[in-house]
Protein backbone atom coordinates (compact mmCIF):
# COMPACT_ATOMS: atom_id res chain seq x y z
CA UNK A 1 0.00 0.00 0.00
CA UNK A 2 1.07 3.58 -0.84
CA UNK A 3 2.35 6.38 1.79
CA UNK A 4 -0.80 8.28 0.21
CA UNK A 5 -2.97 5.35 0.44
CA UNK A 6 -2.24 4.69 4.15
CA UNK A 7 -3.00 8.41 4.67
CA UNK A 8 -6.19 8.63 3.37
CA UNK A 9 -7.57 5.17 4.90
CA UNK A 10 -6.44 6.72 8.84
CA UNK A 11 -8.39 9.93 7.70
CA UNK A 12 -10.69 10.51 10.56
CA UNK A 13 -14.08 10.47 8.75
CA UNK A 14 -12.65 7.82 6.68
CA UNK A 15 -11.98 6.08 10.41
CA UNK A 16 -15.13 6.85 11.59
CA UNK A 17 -17.09 5.22 8.13
CA UNK A 18 -14.53 2.41 8.76
CA UNK A 19 -15.78 1.21 12.12
CA UNK A 20 -19.45 1.58 10.87
CA UNK A 21 -19.07 -0.74 8.11
CA UNK A 22 -16.45 -2.86 10.14
CA UNK A 23 -19.34 -3.40 12.58
CA UNK A 24 -21.99 -3.51 9.54
CA UNK A 25 -20.04 -6.39 8.36
CA UNK A 26 -19.70 -7.91 11.31
CA UNK A 27 -24.15 -8.42 11.54
CA UNK A 28 -23.61 -9.22 7.72
CA UNK A 29 -21.48 -11.91 8.04
CA UNK A 30 -23.36 -13.35 11.27
CA UNK A 31 -26.17 -13.87 8.75
CA UNK A 32 -24.43 -15.11 5.70
CA UNK A 33 -23.09 -17.61 7.89
CA UNK A 34 -26.73 -18.62 9.16
CA UNK A 35 -29.55 -19.63 6.59
CA UNK A 36 -31.74 -20.14 9.68
CA UNK A 37 -31.72 -16.65 10.55
CA UNK A 38 -32.44 -15.17 7.40
CA UNK A 39 -35.33 -17.79 6.65
CA UNK A 40 -36.80 -17.21 10.34
CA UNK A 41 -36.45 -13.18 8.70
CA UNK A 42 -38.58 -13.83 5.30
CA UNK A 43 -40.69 -16.71 7.71
CA UNK A 44 -42.90 -14.28 9.73
CA UNK A 45 -43.98 -11.35 8.12
CA UNK A 46 -44.94 -13.76 5.19
CA UNK A 47 -47.08 -15.99 7.60
CA UNK A 48 -48.30 -12.73 8.74
CA UNK A 49 -49.31 -10.99 5.04
CA UNK A 50 -50.72 -14.82 4.13
CA UNK A 51 -53.16 -14.54 6.97
CA UNK A 52 -54.44 -10.73 6.80
CA UNK A 53 -53.98 -11.76 2.96
CA UNK A 54 -57.32 -14.42 3.99
CA UNK A 55 -59.01 -11.74 6.24
CA UNK A 56 -58.85 -8.91 3.52
CA UNK A 57 -60.30 -11.53 0.90
CA UNK A 58 -63.54 -12.81 3.61
CA UNK A 59 -63.91 -9.15 4.94
CA UNK A 60 -64.00 -7.55 1.22
CA UNK A 61 -66.93 -9.53 0.37
CA UNK A 62 -68.80 -8.61 3.89
CA UNK A 63 -67.78 -5.26 5.10
CA UNK A 64 -68.08 -2.14 3.16
CA UNK A 65 -65.57 -0.36 4.74
CA UNK A 66 -62.75 -2.82 3.36
CA UNK A 67 -63.91 -3.18 0.39
CA UNK A 68 -63.58 0.03 -0.39
CA UNK A 69 -59.72 -0.06 -0.35
CA UNK A 70 -58.99 -3.56 -1.19
CA UNK A 71 -55.51 -4.21 0.09
CA UNK A 72 -55.88 -1.81 3.13
CA UNK A 73 -55.19 -5.01 5.69
CA UNK A 74 -52.35 -6.40 3.78
CA UNK A 75 -50.76 -2.91 3.40
CA UNK A 76 -51.33 -2.50 7.19
CA UNK A 77 -49.54 -6.04 8.13
CA UNK A 78 -46.75 -5.43 5.74
CA UNK A 79 -45.92 -1.48 7.13
CA UNK A 80 -46.64 -2.79 10.81
CA UNK A 81 -43.69 -5.00 10.15
CA UNK A 82 -41.92 -2.29 8.94
CA UNK A 83 -41.88 -1.18 12.38
CA UNK A 84 -41.24 -4.12 14.26
CA UNK A 85 -38.77 -5.39 12.19
CA UNK A 86 -36.76 -2.24 12.45
CA UNK A 87 -37.08 -2.62 16.36
CA UNK A 88 -36.16 -5.79 16.47
CA UNK A 89 -33.08 -5.00 14.14
CA UNK A 90 -31.64 -2.73 16.41
CA UNK A 91 -32.30 -5.19 19.39
CA UNK A 92 -31.44 -8.24 18.33
CA UNK A 93 -27.83 -7.11 16.20
CA UNK A 94 -27.01 -5.56 20.15
CA UNK A 95 -28.53 -8.52 21.98
CA UNK A 96 -25.70 -10.73 19.61
CA UNK A 97 -22.86 -8.84 21.28
CA UNK A 98 -24.16 -9.71 24.70
CA UNK A 99 -24.37 -13.29 24.09
CA UNK A 100 -21.32 -13.69 22.25
CA UNK A 101 -19.81 -11.58 25.57
CA UNK A 102 -18.09 -8.64 22.51
CA UNK A 103 -19.36 -5.67 23.98
CA UNK A 104 -16.14 -5.60 26.66
CA UNK A 105 -14.02 -5.70 23.14
CA UNK A 106 -16.21 -3.35 21.63
CA UNK A 107 -15.76 -0.76 23.79
CA UNK A 108 -12.14 -1.04 24.23
CA UNK A 109 -11.69 0.06 20.45
CA UNK A 110 -11.81 3.10 18.87
CA UNK A 111 -15.84 2.60 18.14
CA UNK A 112 -17.80 5.05 19.63
CA UNK A 113 -21.38 4.20 21.22
CA UNK A 114 -23.31 6.51 18.07
CA UNK A 115 -21.22 4.88 15.50
CA UNK A 116 -22.65 1.60 17.14
CA UNK A 117 -25.89 2.87 16.93
CA UNK A 118 -25.62 4.04 13.28
CA UNK A 119 -24.12 0.17 12.62
CA UNK A 120 -27.12 -1.13 14.62
CA UNK A 121 -29.46 0.67 12.28
CA UNK A 122 -28.13 0.22 9.18
CA UNK A 123 -28.30 -3.68 9.97
CA UNK A 124 -31.89 -2.91 10.78
CA UNK A 125 -32.98 -1.18 7.59
CA UNK A 126 -31.06 -4.58 6.00
CA UNK A 127 -33.44 -7.19 8.25
CA UNK A 128 -36.20 -5.01 7.54
CA UNK A 129 -35.91 -5.23 3.71
CA UNK A 130 -34.83 -8.71 3.91
CA UNK A 131 -38.30 -9.48 6.07
CA UNK A 132 -40.23 -7.19 4.28
CA UNK A 133 -40.11 -7.61 0.11
CA UNK A 134 -40.80 -10.68 -0.06
CA UNK A 135 -43.80 -10.95 1.63
CA UNK A 136 -44.43 -7.69 -0.74
CA UNK A 137 -44.07 -9.45 -3.21
CA UNK A 138 -45.90 -12.60 -2.46
CA UNK A 139 -48.97 -10.43 -1.59
CA UNK A 140 -48.71 -9.66 -5.52
CA UNK A 141 -49.65 -13.08 -7.11
CA UNK A 142 -51.83 -13.86 -4.01
CA UNK A 143 -54.07 -11.80 -3.28
CA UNK A 144 -53.50 -9.34 -6.44
CA UNK A 145 -52.41 -6.31 -4.27
CA UNK A 146 -49.38 -4.31 -4.89
CA UNK A 147 -47.96 -2.17 -1.89
CA UNK A 148 -45.85 -0.90 -4.41
CA UNK A 149 -48.79 1.26 -6.12
CA UNK A 150 -48.44 3.84 -3.31
CA UNK A 151 -46.19 5.15 -4.87
CA UNK A 152 -43.90 7.89 -3.12
CA UNK A 153 -45.74 8.18 0.13
CA UNK A 154 -44.94 4.36 0.56
CA UNK A 155 -41.10 5.58 1.15
CA UNK A 156 -41.90 8.50 3.51
CA UNK A 157 -44.48 5.58 5.56
CA UNK A 158 -41.54 2.90 5.12
CA UNK A 159 -38.69 5.77 6.22
CA UNK A 160 -40.85 6.78 9.39
CA UNK A 161 -42.12 3.81 10.83
CA UNK A 162 -38.41 2.13 10.15
CA UNK A 163 -37.28 5.15 12.07
CA UNK A 164 -39.47 4.98 14.92
CA UNK A 165 -38.61 1.15 14.95
CA UNK A 166 -34.70 2.19 15.77
CA UNK A 167 -35.52 4.76 18.18
CA UNK A 168 -37.46 2.17 20.14
CA UNK A 169 -34.94 -0.36 19.66
CA UNK A 170 -31.84 1.68 21.12
CA UNK A 171 -34.04 2.15 23.77
CA UNK A 172 -34.94 -1.39 24.41
CA UNK A 173 -31.23 -1.66 23.93
CA UNK A 174 -30.65 0.75 26.58
CA UNK A 175 -32.79 -1.00 28.68
CA UNK A 176 -31.36 -4.87 27.95
CA UNK A 177 -27.88 -3.36 28.59
CA UNK A 178 -29.01 -2.12 31.71
CA UNK A 179 -31.13 -5.08 33.31
CA UNK A 180 -29.10 -7.64 30.97
CA UNK A 181 -30.57 -11.10 29.81
CA UNK A 182 -33.32 -10.79 32.30
CA UNK A 183 -34.97 -7.91 30.30
CA UNK A 184 -34.31 -9.53 26.90
CA UNK A 185 -38.17 -10.22 26.46
CA UNK A 186 -38.89 -6.63 25.87
CA UNK A 187 -37.05 -7.10 22.45
CA UNK A 188 -40.06 -8.96 21.13
CA UNK A 189 -42.93 -7.81 23.28
CA UNK A 190 -42.36 -4.43 23.92
CA UNK A 191 -43.72 -2.73 20.27
CA UNK A 192 -46.74 -4.55 20.59
CA UNK A 193 -47.81 -2.38 23.98
CA UNK A 194 -47.82 0.33 20.70
CA UNK A 195 -50.02 -1.76 18.53
CA UNK A 196 -53.17 -0.44 20.00
CA UNK A 197 -52.67 2.76 19.86
CA UNK A 198 -50.83 2.55 16.48
CA UNK A 199 -54.00 2.31 14.85
CA UNK A 200 -52.43 -0.48 12.58
CA UNK A 201 -56.02 -1.73 11.54
CA UNK A 202 -58.66 0.73 12.13
CA UNK A 203 -58.86 4.66 12.29
CA UNK A 204 -57.65 6.50 15.48
CA UNK A 205 -61.24 7.94 15.72
CA UNK A 206 -62.56 4.65 16.77
CA UNK A 207 -60.29 4.71 20.33
CA UNK A 208 -61.98 6.72 22.98
CA UNK A 209 -60.46 9.76 24.36
CA UNK A 210 -57.37 9.66 26.20
CA UNK A 211 -55.89 6.80 23.91
CA UNK A 212 -56.20 9.47 21.09
CA UNK A 213 -54.42 11.50 22.93
CA UNK A 214 -51.19 8.75 23.31
CA UNK A 215 -51.66 8.02 19.48
CA UNK A 216 -51.46 11.00 18.31
CA UNK A 217 -48.23 11.31 20.15
CA UNK A 218 -46.89 8.23 18.13
CA UNK A 219 -45.10 8.60 14.75
CA UNK A 220 -47.03 4.93 13.86
CA UNK A 221 -50.69 6.41 14.37
CA UNK A 222 -50.11 9.03 11.51
CA UNK A 223 -48.40 6.65 9.24
CA UNK A 224 -51.26 4.42 9.43
CA UNK A 225 -53.92 7.31 9.21
CA UNK A 226 -51.93 8.92 6.26
CA UNK A 227 -51.72 5.33 4.58
CA UNK A 228 -55.67 5.10 5.00
CA UNK A 229 -56.24 8.48 3.48
CA UNK A 230 -53.77 7.60 0.46
CA UNK A 231 -55.85 4.30 -0.29
CA UNK A 232 -59.38 5.18 0.67
CA UNK A 233 -58.93 8.82 -0.30
CA UNK A 234 -55.87 9.11 -3.04
CA UNK A 235 -54.60 12.24 -0.93
CA UNK A 236 -51.26 12.93 0.59
CA UNK A 237 -51.84 13.98 4.31
CA UNK A 238 -48.72 16.18 4.84
CA UNK A 239 -50.37 16.94 7.95
CA UNK A 240 -49.33 13.82 8.85
CA UNK A 241 -46.30 13.16 7.71
CA UNK A 242 -45.00 16.55 8.67
CA UNK A 243 -46.43 15.43 12.62
CA UNK A 244 -44.40 11.92 11.92
CA UNK A 245 -41.42 13.25 11.19
CA UNK A 246 -41.45 15.78 13.80
CA UNK A 247 -41.92 13.02 16.35
CA UNK A 248 -39.78 10.92 14.88
CA UNK A 249 -37.01 13.61 15.57
CA UNK A 250 -38.16 13.69 19.52
CA UNK A 251 -37.91 10.34 19.65
CA UNK A 252 -34.56 9.85 17.92
CA UNK A 253 -33.09 12.09 20.60
CA UNK A 254 -34.95 10.12 23.18
CA UNK A 255 -33.78 6.94 22.06
CA UNK A 256 -30.07 8.15 21.27
CA UNK A 257 -30.12 9.57 25.12
CA UNK A 258 -31.07 6.39 26.29
CA UNK A 259 -28.76 4.51 24.76
CA UNK A 260 -25.55 6.51 25.45
CA UNK A 261 -26.83 6.62 29.10
CA UNK A 262 -27.38 2.96 29.58
CA UNK A 263 -23.46 2.88 27.75
CA UNK A 264 -22.60 5.07 30.93
CA UNK A 265 -24.26 3.22 33.36
CA UNK A 266 -22.55 -0.18 32.28
CA UNK A 267 -19.63 1.71 32.59
CA UNK A 268 -20.40 2.73 36.26
CA UNK A 269 -21.24 -0.60 37.11
CA UNK A 270 -18.83 -2.70 34.98
CA UNK A 271 -21.65 -4.63 32.95
CA UNK A 272 -19.30 -5.15 30.03
CA UNK A 273 -17.46 -7.62 31.69
CA UNK A 274 -20.59 -9.50 33.50
CA UNK A 275 -22.79 -9.91 30.62
CA UNK A 276 -23.07 -13.30 28.15
CA UNK A 277 -24.65 -16.75 27.39
CA UNK B 1 12.83 10.00 23.60
CA UNK B 2 9.80 10.31 25.78
CA UNK B 3 10.39 8.77 29.29
CA UNK B 4 7.15 9.66 30.63
CA UNK B 5 5.15 6.58 32.09
CA UNK B 6 2.40 4.80 30.12
CA UNK B 7 0.57 4.33 32.75
CA UNK B 8 0.10 6.59 36.39
CA UNK B 9 -2.64 6.18 38.42
CA UNK B 10 -3.52 7.94 41.56
CA UNK B 11 -5.88 7.08 44.92
CA UNK B 12 -7.76 5.04 41.72
CA UNK B 13 -10.91 4.22 43.52
CA UNK B 14 -13.79 1.52 42.87
CA UNK B 15 -16.78 1.15 44.99
CA UNK B 16 -19.68 -1.23 43.66
CA UNK B 17 -22.18 -0.32 46.55
CA UNK B 18 -20.71 -1.53 49.85
CA UNK B 19 -18.02 -3.17 48.23
CA UNK B 20 -14.50 -1.44 47.80
CA UNK B 21 -13.07 -3.16 45.05
CA UNK B 22 -10.01 -0.46 44.49
CA UNK B 23 -9.51 1.05 47.83
CA UNK B 24 -7.13 4.16 46.64
CA UNK B 25 -4.31 2.66 44.30
CA UNK B 26 -0.90 4.74 43.42
CA UNK B 27 1.14 3.35 40.88
CA UNK B 28 2.92 3.94 37.74
CA UNK B 29 3.86 1.70 34.51
CA UNK B 30 7.59 2.50 32.85
CA UNK B 31 7.52 2.78 29.24
CA UNK B 32 8.99 -0.22 27.83
CA UNK B 33 8.54 -2.42 31.29
CA UNK B 34 6.17 -5.32 31.88
CA UNK B 35 4.70 -4.89 35.20
CA UNK B 36 2.22 -7.62 37.04
CA UNK B 37 -0.52 -7.00 39.40
CA UNK B 38 -0.18 -10.13 41.53
CA UNK B 39 -3.34 -10.94 44.43
CA UNK B 40 -6.14 -13.25 45.11
CA UNK B 41 -9.50 -13.41 43.62
CA UNK B 42 -11.48 -10.65 44.56
CA UNK B 43 -8.24 -8.46 45.04
CA UNK B 44 -9.48 -6.06 42.70
CA UNK B 45 -6.70 -7.21 39.43
CA UNK B 46 -9.49 -6.94 37.00
CA UNK B 47 -11.24 -3.93 38.51
CA UNK B 48 -8.12 -1.91 37.68
CA UNK B 49 -7.46 -3.50 34.24
CA UNK B 50 -10.96 -2.92 33.26
CA UNK B 51 -10.67 0.94 34.74
CA UNK B 52 -7.51 1.73 32.78
CA UNK B 53 -9.45 -0.08 29.42
CA UNK B 54 -11.91 2.73 30.11
CA UNK B 55 -14.70 0.11 30.37
CA UNK B 56 -14.97 1.17 34.14
CA UNK B 57 -15.64 4.38 35.34
CA UNK B 58 -13.36 4.73 38.65
CA UNK B 59 -15.50 6.00 41.93
CA UNK B 60 -12.47 8.66 42.78
CA UNK B 61 -9.25 9.17 41.84
CA UNK B 62 -7.07 9.52 38.40
CA UNK B 63 -5.78 7.76 35.82
CA UNK B 64 -2.92 8.87 32.79
CA UNK B 65 -2.57 6.66 30.00
CA UNK B 66 0.22 7.12 27.46
CA UNK B 67 -0.27 10.88 28.56
CA UNK B 68 -4.13 11.32 28.19
CA UNK B 69 -6.57 11.31 31.03
CA UNK B 70 -8.75 8.11 30.21
CA UNK B 71 -11.60 9.26 31.60
CA UNK B 72 -11.88 12.68 29.51
CA UNK B 73 -9.64 11.35 26.40
CA UNK B 74 -10.29 7.64 26.00
CA UNK B 75 -10.50 7.60 22.75
CA UNK B 76 -7.35 9.42 21.93
CA UNK B 77 -5.71 6.82 23.21
CA UNK B 78 -7.56 3.47 22.92
CA UNK B 79 -5.97 2.81 19.02
CA UNK B 80 -2.39 2.36 20.76
CA UNK B 81 -3.64 0.03 23.43
CA UNK B 82 -5.20 -3.81 23.10
CA UNK B 83 -6.26 -6.03 25.77
CA UNK B 84 -6.99 -9.76 26.35
CA UNK B 85 -9.69 -10.80 29.23
CA UNK B 86 -11.05 -14.61 30.01
CA UNK B 87 -14.17 -13.18 30.59
CA UNK B 88 -14.67 -11.82 26.91
CA UNK B 89 -14.74 -13.91 23.64
CA UNK B 90 -14.73 -12.98 20.12
CA UNK B 91 -17.99 -13.52 18.02
CA UNK B 92 -18.20 -17.14 18.17
CA UNK B 93 -20.27 -17.38 14.51
CA UNK B 94 -17.65 -15.71 12.72
CA UNK B 95 -14.36 -17.00 11.48
CA UNK B 96 -11.39 -16.44 12.96
CA UNK B 97 -10.31 -14.14 9.61
CA UNK B 98 -13.42 -12.23 9.92
CA UNK B 99 -13.13 -11.84 13.46
CA UNK B 100 -9.41 -10.28 13.03
CA UNK B 101 -10.90 -8.52 10.04
CA UNK B 102 -13.57 -6.70 11.72
CA UNK B 103 -11.25 -5.94 14.52
CA UNK B 104 -8.20 -4.57 12.00
CA UNK B 105 -10.83 -2.23 10.59
CA UNK B 106 -12.11 -1.15 13.98
CA UNK B 107 -8.70 -0.11 14.92
CA UNK B 108 -8.26 1.47 11.85
CA UNK B 109 -5.24 -0.52 10.24
CA UNK B 110 -3.92 0.69 7.13
CA UNK B 111 -3.94 -2.97 5.40
CA UNK B 112 -5.79 -5.09 7.38
CA UNK B 113 -5.70 -8.55 5.09
CA UNK B 114 -1.52 -7.75 5.45
CA UNK B 115 -1.83 -7.57 9.16
CA UNK B 116 -3.95 -10.60 9.43
CA UNK B 117 -1.92 -12.42 7.44
CA UNK B 118 1.19 -11.47 9.14
CA UNK B 119 -0.45 -12.50 12.79
CA UNK B 120 -1.45 -15.65 11.28
CA UNK B 121 1.94 -16.53 10.39
CA UNK B 122 3.47 -15.48 13.58
CA UNK B 123 0.74 -16.68 15.88
CA UNK B 124 0.38 -19.88 13.73
CA UNK B 125 -3.05 -19.44 12.90
CA UNK B 126 -3.05 -21.17 9.85
CA UNK B 127 -4.53 -24.57 10.35
CA UNK B 128 -7.87 -22.82 11.71
CA UNK B 129 -7.74 -19.14 10.60
CA UNK B 130 -11.45 -20.17 8.52
CA UNK B 131 -13.22 -21.71 11.52
CA UNK B 132 -15.90 -20.08 13.51
CA UNK B 133 -14.18 -18.79 16.54
CA UNK B 134 -16.69 -21.12 18.73
CA UNK B 135 -15.12 -24.14 17.50
CA UNK B 136 -11.65 -23.72 18.88
CA UNK B 137 -9.45 -25.31 21.61
CA UNK B 138 -9.01 -23.79 24.38
CA UNK B 139 -5.21 -22.91 23.30
CA UNK B 140 -6.46 -21.84 19.69
CA UNK B 141 -8.88 -19.27 21.47
CA UNK B 142 -5.84 -17.90 23.39
CA UNK B 143 -3.71 -17.81 20.67
CA UNK B 144 -6.72 -15.75 18.56
CA UNK B 145 -6.96 -13.98 21.84
CA UNK B 146 -3.43 -12.85 21.80
CA UNK B 147 -3.55 -11.96 17.69
CA UNK B 148 -7.16 -9.55 18.22
CA UNK B 149 -4.45 -7.77 21.07
CA UNK B 150 -1.52 -7.19 18.84
CA UNK B 151 -3.60 -6.19 15.71
CA UNK B 152 -2.94 -2.51 16.44
CA UNK B 153 0.92 -3.27 17.49
CA UNK B 154 -0.02 -1.60 20.61
CA UNK B 155 2.13 0.56 22.38
CA UNK B 156 0.60 -0.57 25.73
CA UNK B 157 -0.90 -4.30 26.71
CA UNK B 158 -3.03 -5.15 29.21
CA UNK B 159 -3.21 -8.74 29.77
CA UNK B 160 -5.49 -10.54 32.26
CA UNK B 161 -4.44 -13.79 33.03
CA UNK B 162 -3.23 -14.60 29.49
CA UNK B 163 -2.32 -18.34 29.79
CA UNK B 164 -5.21 -19.42 31.91
CA UNK B 165 -6.43 -22.65 30.95
CA UNK B 166 -3.50 -23.43 28.73
CA UNK B 167 -1.14 -26.37 28.75
CA UNK B 168 1.79 -25.65 29.63
CA UNK B 169 3.23 -26.39 26.57
CA UNK B 170 1.23 -23.61 24.80
CA UNK B 171 1.43 -21.34 27.81
CA UNK B 172 5.44 -21.48 27.42
CA UNK B 173 4.90 -21.02 23.92
CA UNK B 174 2.86 -17.66 24.83
CA UNK B 175 5.02 -16.24 27.26
CA UNK B 176 8.07 -16.58 24.45
CA UNK B 177 5.88 -14.56 22.53
CA UNK B 178 4.59 -11.69 24.46
CA UNK B 179 8.72 -11.45 25.37
CA UNK B 180 9.45 -11.25 21.83
CA UNK B 181 6.36 -8.83 20.39
CA UNK B 182 7.66 -6.86 23.59
CA UNK B 183 11.08 -6.79 22.40
CA UNK B 184 10.51 -6.03 19.17
CA UNK B 185 7.39 -3.31 19.47
CA UNK B 186 8.70 -1.23 22.55
CA UNK B 187 5.55 -2.25 24.04
CA UNK B 188 4.72 -1.89 27.35
CA UNK B 189 2.70 -4.57 29.41
CA UNK B 190 0.51 -4.43 32.50
CA UNK B 191 0.09 -8.39 33.50
CA UNK B 192 -2.76 -9.91 35.80
CA UNK B 193 -2.04 -13.25 36.21
CA UNK B 194 -2.11 -16.22 39.52
CA UNK B 195 0.90 -17.99 37.94
CA UNK B 196 4.02 -17.09 39.74
CA UNK B 197 6.31 -18.21 36.83
CA UNK B 198 5.04 -16.78 34.44
CA UNK B 199 5.68 -13.03 36.77
CA UNK B 200 9.25 -14.36 37.47
CA UNK B 201 10.23 -14.76 34.31
CA UNK B 202 7.94 -11.99 32.21
CA UNK B 203 8.17 -8.94 34.75
CA UNK B 204 9.87 -5.96 36.02
CA UNK B 205 7.71 -5.15 38.45
CA UNK B 206 4.86 -6.37 40.31
CA UNK B 207 2.35 -4.57 42.35
CA UNK B 208 0.57 -7.06 45.00
CA UNK B 209 -2.92 -6.73 45.72
CA UNK B 210 -4.78 -7.57 48.58
CA UNK B 211 -8.58 -6.37 49.47
CA UNK B 212 -8.18 -3.56 46.53
CA UNK B 213 -5.14 -2.41 48.15
CA UNK B 214 -1.48 -2.54 46.75
CA UNK B 215 0.28 -4.11 49.96
CA UNK B 216 3.50 -4.57 48.20
CA UNK B 217 5.37 -3.65 45.29
CA UNK B 218 8.90 -4.58 43.57
CA UNK B 219 10.77 -5.83 41.36
CA UNK B 220 10.21 -9.97 41.56
CA UNK B 221 13.87 -10.50 42.57
CA UNK B 222 13.42 -7.66 45.34
CA UNK B 223 10.66 -9.07 46.81
CA UNK B 224 11.61 -12.72 47.04
CA UNK B 225 14.83 -11.38 49.19
CA UNK B 226 12.85 -9.19 51.29
CA UNK B 227 10.07 -11.71 52.01
CA UNK B 228 13.39 -14.51 52.35
CA UNK B 229 11.67 -16.89 49.94
CA UNK B 230 12.61 -19.55 47.50
CA UNK B 231 10.02 -17.91 45.11
CA UNK B 232 7.38 -15.31 44.07
CA UNK B 233 4.74 -17.76 44.99
CA UNK B 234 6.00 -18.13 48.53
CA UNK B 235 5.84 -14.66 48.69
CA UNK B 236 2.39 -14.23 47.52
CA UNK B 237 1.28 -16.37 49.73
CA UNK B 238 2.19 -14.75 52.81
CA UNK B 239 0.87 -11.85 51.78
CA UNK B 240 -2.20 -13.39 50.50
CA UNK B 241 -2.60 -15.14 54.55
CA UNK B 242 -1.60 -11.37 55.91
CA UNK B 243 2.30 -12.89 57.10
CA UNK B 244 4.54 -10.06 57.67
CA UNK B 245 7.57 -10.46 55.56
CA UNK B 246 9.87 -14.06 57.31
CA UNK B 247 6.58 -14.94 59.43
CA UNK B 248 7.02 -18.54 57.78
CA UNK B 249 10.60 -18.56 59.37
CA UNK B 250 9.99 -17.24 62.46
CA UNK B 251 6.91 -20.10 62.61
CA UNK B 252 9.35 -22.58 61.85
CA UNK B 253 11.91 -21.56 64.32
Amino acid sequence: MTAHAATMWTQPAVLMLRRVLAMLVRYALLLKNSWTRIFELIYWPSIQMVLWGFISVFLRQNSSWVAQAAGVLIASVLLWDVLFRGQLGVSVSFMEEMWSRNLGHLFTTPLRPLELAVALMAMSLIRTLIGTIPAALLAIPMYQFSIFTLGLPLIAFFANLLIFGWALGLMLSGLILRFGQSAESLAWLAVFLLAPVSAIYYPVEILPGWLQAIAWALPSAHVFEGMRAAMFDHVVRLDHLASAVALNAVYMVLGAAAFLFAVRVARQRGLFLNMGE
Amino acid sequence: MNEAPVIEVAGLTKRFGDVLAVDGIDFTVARGSVTALLGGNGAGKTTTISMLLGLLLPTAGTMRVLGEDMVRHRYRVLPRMNFTSPYLDLPHRLTVRENLSVYGHLYGLPDVRGRVGQLARDLQLGDFIDREAGKLSAGQKTRVALAKALLNTPDLLLLDEPTASLDPDTADWVRGYLETFRKAAGASVLLASHNMGEVERLCDQVLMLRAGKIVDRGSPAALIQKYGRRNLEEVFLDIARKRGIGALDQAAQ
